[in-house]
């Protein structure tokens, strides 16, 4: 803790050397050339762009994994609207996501500014938490299908066999599993917060909570951003727990929109319908990222500390 | 117990769900259809997973692949490739057979991925009708019809029902290598005997069994329902008892409203009523059976039945031999009063079938291949496993079965069944197949009526 302690000052020193700049020069100093970004974008090119537009393709081709694609036109984007299914999967996929981002965000963020304190226990504490997230989500939700059985786990009542009960378990084990990860998250913005504010706020009087509504959690705000563009993306993959844990039921009640795009692919062998479901997904996840990172304001890159 | 997997109705497409999951990783391997999801989940990894090498579109013809569902029963076709790799034919042949033991789950989506690639297998599992009609349609098939009828040891080597059973349009596409699997009622003898029960004939008794049962607190059936193919099961038996195996067999042709049927709405409705009345419990949809929920609620007595494939057994003796041995009792589903079926009719899965791929380089390798499965050293095999083959020198083998009298109790019930209906996904395929699980599953769950199963079902294309 010593080492954090003595960095702390010299990071704030070159802040304020930067400041001093002019606001020009700022932003140009040491910024990489565009040439660096290459092995990147080839990869991303290959691995997430290729693929995305090979998605977009078959959306609009009836295939059945044998034989060549057919072309239908809009078929199964037609289908897609229409598909009773699909409305209630996407409302499944919207209340997931939301008490997922409910859960495990409140938890993350008071684990993980209660993490950033210093005492010695709370770095071995925060070691202990992060496991979960090192396990394999199927390794995890066969372990809590094996808890959660009926006549021989250790709840024995019909906890995925009802609709909240499924939905529950689906939003706990999920939280179980990256609720670790978003404390470190936290913990590391939490960090970053000058103890200079605490002095002078406790100077003024205000005692844990204020300090925590007044100073924590305004100079968390990107945090909170970043933390949750992670967690919205990440609900809408969300599908190993769900094929295990439920398979989608009981009947199609946690039948959300990834698994309803796996049972159109791999067990219907649908393909031209399965794309189409997953390049909404992709629309959806990359509309949701844009519009929260612009509603918090996340996107005009300005500090937290700007005027202080 | 895994050698139970291999032989679910749902095989690759619902039965494994629960023990081996697909894996981000794997699921993304499957092939180049999984490029679909690449994107989506911003991995890039697994996609040269795919091949296997020694494929019928890469292979030189001296290697063939055999895909095979891999569970513990798989240990008799590694037997049979080791048997034949040695033998003249294969000599002759000028090759070798190489097994590739895909697990459960992953079966299906694994060969339909492999298929329209070029490591596609020579040689692979399926279960007959529904499940090989894409392939078929693809021109992806060897037609099997006049190579089995112009060869004596294939030709006389099978039961006929069970060879047509797995057929398409009347050609025969693949050759039986699997035991036989029909769905058999089965009971706890000591909880029968404790309460002095019969297993029920009829429907009437079944129902008074199920009363005196839940007044001694016992849950009349075991159910793995969230599985949903065990549901399916009593749907099938059900419709098989009021109106014959004319009613799914007008479904399985193709004609849709065959749903419409006043015998499905009937069977529908007994179902209804059997879980209203809590005969399978409270809590059956969230108990498994691929993972030995469903089965150890059986064998600790918690419930006295179950409504399961002859696998049963093997599982029992797997997970609980002394229940297996001494306790475990079976019965033919009974019948409906005023049900026009035959008490004698089966439903389930005849068994599994080998089919050859159309594009295989080297056609007399993979033949003389499935002709082992007609031997008797490969039945022999499958009778030490457990099993009961669909050879036709089956019945003179009975006798050296671990449960010979079960054995024996398996044979005559397929052997002198007027009908045996293949369960309804295999027969429909995998894209109707799992739409009607889902209609299934929402049945049982509480979530249709038996009028919105029959309206849904309807629907289905």
């Amino acid at each position: 803790m010593t080492v954090a302690v003595e960095k702390a000052p010299t990071a704030e020193k070159r802040e304020g050397r930067r400041e001093k700049r002019p606001a020009h020069h700022a932003h140009r100093a040491g910024r990489p050339h565009a040439a660096w970004a290459l092995p990147g974008v080839l990869f991303f090119t290959f691995f997430a762009v290729v693929p995305m537009a090979l998605a977009l393709y078959l959306s609009f081709t009836s295939w059945d994994g044998l034989g060549d694609p057919v072309p239908v036109g809009l078929d199964n984007w037609r289908k897609l609207l229409d598909d009773p299914r699909m409305t209630q999967s996407l409302w499944l996929t919207v209340v997931l996501t939301a008490a997922s981002w409910v859960f495990q965000t409140v938890i993350a963020l008071l684990l993980g500014v209660w993490a950033a304190g210093r005492q010695r226990n709370r770095a071995v504490l925060s070691a202990i938490f992060f496991v979960p997230f090192l396990l394999s989500s199927t390794a995890i939700a066969i372990l809590f299908y094996a808890l959660l059985d009926p006549n021989f786990g250790i709840i024995q009542r019909d906890t995925l066999g009802s609709q909240s009960g499924a939905f529950l378990a689906i939003v706990f084990v999920g939280g179980w599993q990256f609720i670790p990860f978003h404390t470190l998250i936290y913990q590391g913005g939490a960090r970053q917060i000058p103890d200079v504010l605490y002095q002078a706020a406790a100077i003024d009087g205000a005692g844990r909570y204020r300090q925590f509504f007044s100073i924590t959690l305004p100079q968390l705000r990107h945090t909170i951003t970043t933390s949750t563009v992670l967690m919205v993306v990440g609900s809408l993959t969300y599908f190993e727990t769900v094929l295990i844990l439920t398979k989608g039921g009981p009947g199609t009640d946690t039948a959300i929109l990834p698994y309803l795009m796996y049972e159109a692919g791999f067990k219907t062998y649908d393909f031209g319908y399965a794309s189409a479901i997953a390049s909404s997904l992709v629309i959806a996840a990359t509309g949701l990222s844009l519009v929260l990172v612009r509603l918090t304001g996340f996107g005009t890159m300005r500090s937290t500390r700007e005027g202080m | 117990m895994e050698s139970s997997r291999g032989q679910v109705p749902g095989g690759g497409t619902s039965g494994g769900g629960g023990a081996h999951p697909l894996s981000r990783r794997r699921f993304l391997g499957a092939g180049s259809a999984s490029l679909l999801t690449v994107g989506l989940a911003g991995l890039g990894t697994g996609l040269t997973a795919c091949g296997s090498g020694g494929g019928a579109g890469g292979g030189d013809g001296k290697t063939l692949t055999a895909f095979v569902y891999g569970d513990d029963a798989v240990k008799v076709q590694q037997a049979g490739v080791d048997r034949y790799n040695k033998s003249a034919a294969a000599k002759k042949a000028g090759g070798t057979v190489k097994l590739q033991k895909v697990p459960g789950s992953d079966y299906s989506p694994k060969l339909r991925t492999a298929m329209g690639s070029p490591s596609a297998p020579d040689i692979f599992f399926n279960w007959g009708g529904g499940s090989i009609k894409p392939y078929e349609e693809a021109g992806k098939l060897v037609d099997l019809t006049d190579i089995i009828e112009g060869d004596p040891v294939l030709k006389d080597g099978f039961l006929p029902s069970v060879l047509a059973a797995g057929d398409l349009k009347g050609r025969h596409y693949g050759i039986p290598m699997r035991g036989m699997q029909p769905v058999i009622l089965f009971y706890n003898k000591t909880v029968f005997a404790e309460h002095k029960l019969q297993p029920p004939t009829t429907w009437d008794q079944l129902l008074d069994i199920n009363a005196k049962l839940k007044k001694a607190k016992i849950t009349p059936f075991a159910l793995g329902g969230s599985d949903v193919w065990p549901e399916l099961m009593w749907l099938e038996y059900l419709v098989d008892r009021i109106g014959g195996p004319e009613v799914f067999k007008r479904i399985q042709d193709g004609d849709a409203e065959g749903w419409g049927d006043p015998t499905v709405l009937k069977a529908a409705e007994l179902v209804k009523e059997l879980i209203d009345d809590g005969a399978f419990g409270s809590k059956f949809t969230s108990v498994s059976y691929v993972n030995g929920g469903a089965p150890a609620v059986f064998a600790r007595g918690k419930a006295a039945m179950h409504l399961m494939g002859s696998w049963e057994y093997s599982t029992q003796l797997g997970k609980f031999p002394d229940f297996a041995r001494s306790n475990l009792g079976w019965a033919a589903f009974p019948t409906v009063e005023g049900g026009t079926g035959d008490v004698r009719n089966v439903v389930g899965n005849p068994t599994n079938y080998w089919s050859i791929n159309a594009r295989t380089k080297n056609k007399d390798l993979a033949v003389g291949f499935l002709k082992d499965c007609a031997s008797e050293a490969y039945a022999q095999a499958l009778i030490d496993n457990g099993d009961v083959p669909t050879t036709s020198n089956a019945a003179d083998l009975l006798s050296s079965a671990p449960n010979p009298e079960y054995a024996k109790f398996q044979y005559d019930m397929v052997q002198q069944a007027p009908a045996f209906t293949l369960s309804w996904d295999q027969a429909l395929g995998d894209g109707l197949g799992t739409k009607m699980h889902t209609e299934i599953g929402k049945l049982f769950a509480g979530q249709s009526s038996p009028a919105d199963f029959v309206t849904a079902c309807k629907g289905l294309k």
